[in-house]
């Protein structure tokens, strides 16, 4: 009924579409129709989606999911061939969760294979690109949520972070991304990266939108046994003042070698703003994390990624290779065949770190590492509420640009690694461009403490007021 | 001069629990279902699937812990062990390594020779594999087959593995302990410990040294067997061999030797020992389990009396022998219900009742004993009718013992000497020297009473008067 009038969806939020939806305005199925239509118009380009869904199930607002998060009936792949073709029986519980809300599927995005990589190249179906500057990339795992969201594509979406999945690409991305607190949403039904790193978190336009969604999917489930009850509801965030809150600048976050002078020029503007909004600043040293956050994380998600990945050996679901009768070799093919190159140097390097008479001086000593990052983070928080810094060192990079040399595609995780090394929260605002591109704002929190991120991004992206519409799209 | 040669023997025991659902999702473990039926995203390692412990099991296996005499640690660790195998669906198995459940026991197992203390290194909790059937090749093994077919329904069914010491010294022993094991765990309710079920199964781990040596040398493991008795027969062939080995001045060498268990006579296949590496790591899907104190208390106050102990309190009224085979087949309690001789008792109850699979627990006592108790005097077919008449409702003693034989000497008398005066030629051959007539005479008797004399008085009084 001229619903279509009302939706633009490149500025459209998630939260004005529930107005609308609420008001009786538009109905779910006419906002379903919109960004389908706006995928028909600019995925092509980008490639944000590895499949969509025809028909919207749920009056809600719709919803873009990693496809890493498993779906009942929609093919679920983690960008793997291993995983061809493969139609989950079940819901993971975040989808349930979404479902229940009634959000429905717009359809499943784009990843780095099995969520390992930072610009979703090492899709086995292809790169997403990024909506800012299609020569560049999305950022990674989660870059097809990042640019689906960027793009109008979706009003917003489902990511999972295990080394900075969320809010690196969020932040090459120009979007608002949160990793929660570990143990906070559920993991039952999320193709396994690093179980003891893994978090599902919520990708939006603006903060509220990213607490909404949180709102939907966070809490205790049954069903994963290491998520916990919230202390304390999640809030929409109001306040537009920070008096009070104490911001704590970590210099080796802040001034790490590579992070890029536009950047660092972008963040410093943000520190002022949030001290002109009545914040106080101060500095403070996270030496050990920062130094041996990212060389311990590739030691702990690779072994645990060498477990999880194991279960893909073609007897039960996805790809199979056919070999001569003999298990061994029918294993050995369908591995060969199904896992693109990354996953293969992460499965090799896992096994490697836990083997035998190796255990101890690799995963072992890297999980007493981690020990060490917590109490560094907690000692921080003593004296802060928030730490903040630079999300990714840079801006979205050229294709290719990186692909030739795994290292320096590590590296660009450096300043999301610690704090998920110790299991806390991490939002990305968007606070600026560097030559055009979107620059991301890390905020770090303290355990649960989601709803002091919330506000306080929340009234930082009112006084920078980013507008996250790519300006080709404008 | 020959060495004297001392059997070393380790066990690992595996009991399946007989929970409701399984260790890690809430399909039924069901042992005779269609394949593949009692399945579910986690039993079949879908992508994104995690476990959730199951705590029946968890406070089952402390149970057992208690009843093995173990320490029940603050913390207890669920680690992967990974290795690919088709029955194996996640390619790791959620077990336990370096902090289970129940560490340092001690399991006292009474014996012939007195009681053994056998160290229980540790019992933890597991989840069992899936079922693999291969076709089409040589002895059922996956090498050489055409194809395999895999049943997920044991997949992730709760398992308890229990470790022994190495302080078996005997092929008896190694049955005794097993056998007492076995009865322990069907009494304390967690599981049917049936080995034709899969729901018991153990490997034995044979190594033999100079009597009186602390040495532990290297070791053998025998698997697949499938029954006790079968065990202490492998074992003492294996004992045999290796003592060979070293006494022709070879050397042992570490070896896995399979057993068929549709063949007993097939000698064992044999394969290498691989130091297979599991790469454990500690299951970063659960978090530790730390087992409320009050709960593990709980459970120690609520151990009934173990068969052991049991064993023990019979031995003095009826042996060793008969006390082992009256707990460890679960028919104590029969016995200590039916009163009379205990030695005479414990045989009726060992033998005949057990020939004939009566329910126990509906075996009148009272009146089986008073039966029992003048068993000699009553013909063998009246017994064994009011044995199996024994758990009918109106069973009563008095029928049976009705048909009690004529053991009166004052009824018998009369009709021995008649007898006598009949047959005046035999008594006349018998005092001659034909002492083989005897037989005649008692036959003569028996006939007369109608088979209710009672043959030991009526030899007695022929005997005498004879001899007048």
């Amino acid at each position: 009924m001229g619903g279509g009038r009302l939706i633009d969806t490149l500025r459209l939020t998630a939260e004005e579409a529930t107005g609308l939806v609420e008001r009786g305005e538009v109905s779910g199925a006419e906002l379903h129709r919109a960004y389908r239509d706006a995928i028909a118009e600019r995925d092509p380009e980008l490639h944000a989606y590895l499949c969509t869904v025809e028909d919207a199930d749920g009056a809600g607002v719709p919803i873009a999911l990693k496809d890493v998060i498993s779906t009942r009936g929609v093919e679920t792949t983690a960008a793997s061939k291993i995983l061809a073709g493969y139609k989950p029986v079940y819901d993971a519980t975040v989808a349930a969760r979404c479902k229940d809300a009634g959000l429905p599927l717009l359809g499943k995005t784009n990843l780095d294979e099995f969520a390992m990589g930072s610009s979703t190249e090492n899709s086995a179906y292809g790169p997403t690109r990024n909506p800012w500057d299609p020569t560049r990339v999305p950022g990674g795992s989660s870059g097809g949520s990042t640019a689906a969201v960027a793009a109008g594509l979706a009003p917003w979406a489902l990511g999972s972070d295990t080394g900075g999945s969320i809010k690196q690409p969020a932040a090459l991305c120009g979007v608002v991304g949160l990793r929660p607190t570990y143990g906070t949403v559920s993991r039952y039904g999320i193709v396994a990266f690093a179980s003891s790193l893994d978090q599902v978190g919520p990708i939006a336009k603006n903060v509220r939108d990213c607490a909404l969604l949180h709102r939907i999917i966070a809490g205790r489930d049954a069903l994963d046994s290491t998520t916990v009850e919230l202390p304390e509801p999640i809030e929409l965030p109001e306040a537009e003042g920070l008096k009070g809150l104490r911001i704590g600048v970590p210099k080796e976050l802040n001034d790490a070698e590579g992070i890029e002078p536009g950047v660092t020029e972008a963040v410093n503007r943000t520190i002022e703003l949030a001290r002109e909004l009545g914040a106080e600043v101060g500095g403070c040293s996270l030496p050990r994390s920062v130094e041996f956050g990212l060389p311990c994380y590739y030691l702990i998600a690779p072994s645990e990624a060498s477990s999880n990945l194991a279960r893909y050996d073609g007897v039960r679901y996805g790809h199979r290779s056919e070999a001569n009768g003999d298990v061994r070799a029918m294993y050995e093919r369908t591995r060969r065949e199904g896992f693109g190159d990354e996953p293969k140097r992460r499965i090799m390097l896992g096994t490697y770190a836990l083997s035998a008479g190796y255990y101890e001086a690799y995963y072992g000593q890297a999980q007493k590492v981690r020990t060490v990052i917590r109490d560094e983070h907690e000692a921080a928080f003593e004296q802060f509420d928030v730490l903040v810094s630079p999300t990714s060192p840079i801006v979205a990079f050229e294709l290719g640009a990186r692909t030739a040399n795994p290292l320096a595609m590590y590296a660009a995780d450096l300043l999301t690694i610690p704090s998920n090394m110790a299991g806390l929260p991490g939002l990305s605002i968007p606070c600026g461009l560097s030559e055009g591109l979107p620059v991301g704002f890390q905020l770090i929190g303290r355990q649960f403490s989601e709803n002091v991120l919330f506000s306080t991004g929340h009234a930082l992206e009112s006084a920078i007021g980013f507008d996250f519409v790519p300006e080709r799209y404008r | 001069m020959s060495t004297a040669w001392e059997p070393v023997i380790g066990l690992e025991i595996h009991v399946h629990l007989k929970t409701r659902t399984k260790m890690f999702c809430r399909c039924p473990v069901a042992y005779f279902e269609p394949p593949n039926t009692q399945t579910c995203p986690v039993c079949l390692a879908l992508p994104g699937a995690l476990p959730v412990p199951n705590r029946q099991a968890v406070e089952w296996t402390i149970l057992l812990g208690h009843a093995l005499g173990c320490q029940i640690p603050e913390r207890a660790i669920f680690h992967r062990k990974n290795y690919f195998y088709p029955d194996n669906p996640k390619a790791y198995q959620i077990s336990q390594y370096d902090q289970p459940l129940c560490v340092n026991g001690s399991f006292e197992v009474p014996g012939a020779a007195g009681d053994r203390v056998v160290g229980i290194e540790r019992a933890h909790l597991e989840e069992d594999a899936a079922k693999t059937i291969h076709l089409g090749g040589a002895e059922g093994r996956i090498h050489g087959s055409d194809r395999s077919l895999v049943d997920f329904n044991r997949a992730g069914t709760p398992l308890v593995e229990i470790v022994s010491r190495p302080d078996i010294r005997s092929p008896e022993e190694a049955k005794n302990f097993l056998q007492l094991l076995r009865q322990t765990v069907v009494e304390l309710g967690i599981s049917d410990a049936e080995m034709e079920k899969g729901s018991l199964r153990f490997d034995v781990n044979v190594s033999v040294r100079p009597q009186g040596s602390g040495e532990l040398r290297t070791r053998t493991e025998l698997k697949n067997m499938n029954s006790f008795n079968f065990a202490a027969k492998g074992i003492e062939r294996e004992v045999r061999r290796q003592i060979q080995v070293y006494e022709s001045g070879g050397e042992v060498v570490q070896e896995t030797l399979h057993f068929d268990p549709g063949n007993e006579s097939a000698p064992p296949l044999r394969s290498k020992e691989e130091a297979q590496d599991y790469r454990y790591f500690p299951e970063p899907d659960l978090v530790p389990l730390e087992p409320e104190r009050e709960l593990v208390e709980r459970l120690q106050a609520a151990l009934p009396e173990l068969p052991s102990a049991r064993i023990r309190r019979l031995e003095t009224e009826v042996g060793y022998a008969l006390a082992e085979g009256l707990v460890t087949s679960g028919r104590d309690e029969l016995y200590s219900r039916i009163p009379g001789e205990r030695a005479a008792v414990a045989n009726v109850v060992m033998n005949e009742l057990a020939a004939l699979g009566l329910d126990a627990a509906s075996v009148n006592a009272e009146e089986l004993g008073k039966v029992i108790e003048r068993r000699g005097e009553i013909p063998r077919a009246a017994f064994t009718d009011a044995l199996a008449a024994s758990t009918s409702p109106d069973f009563a003693a008095e029928r049976y013992l009705a048909e009690a034989s004529i053991a009166d000497a004052s009824e018998l008398d009369p009709v021995i000497d008649r007898i006598l005066t009949e047959n005046e030629a035999n008594v006349a051959a018998y005092r001659g020297g034909k002492e083989g007539l005897l037989g005649f005479f008692v036959g003569q008797v028996m006939k007369e009473t109608g088979g209710k004399a009672n043959p030991k008085i009526v030899n007695e009084r022929l005997r005498e008067k004879l001899r007048a």
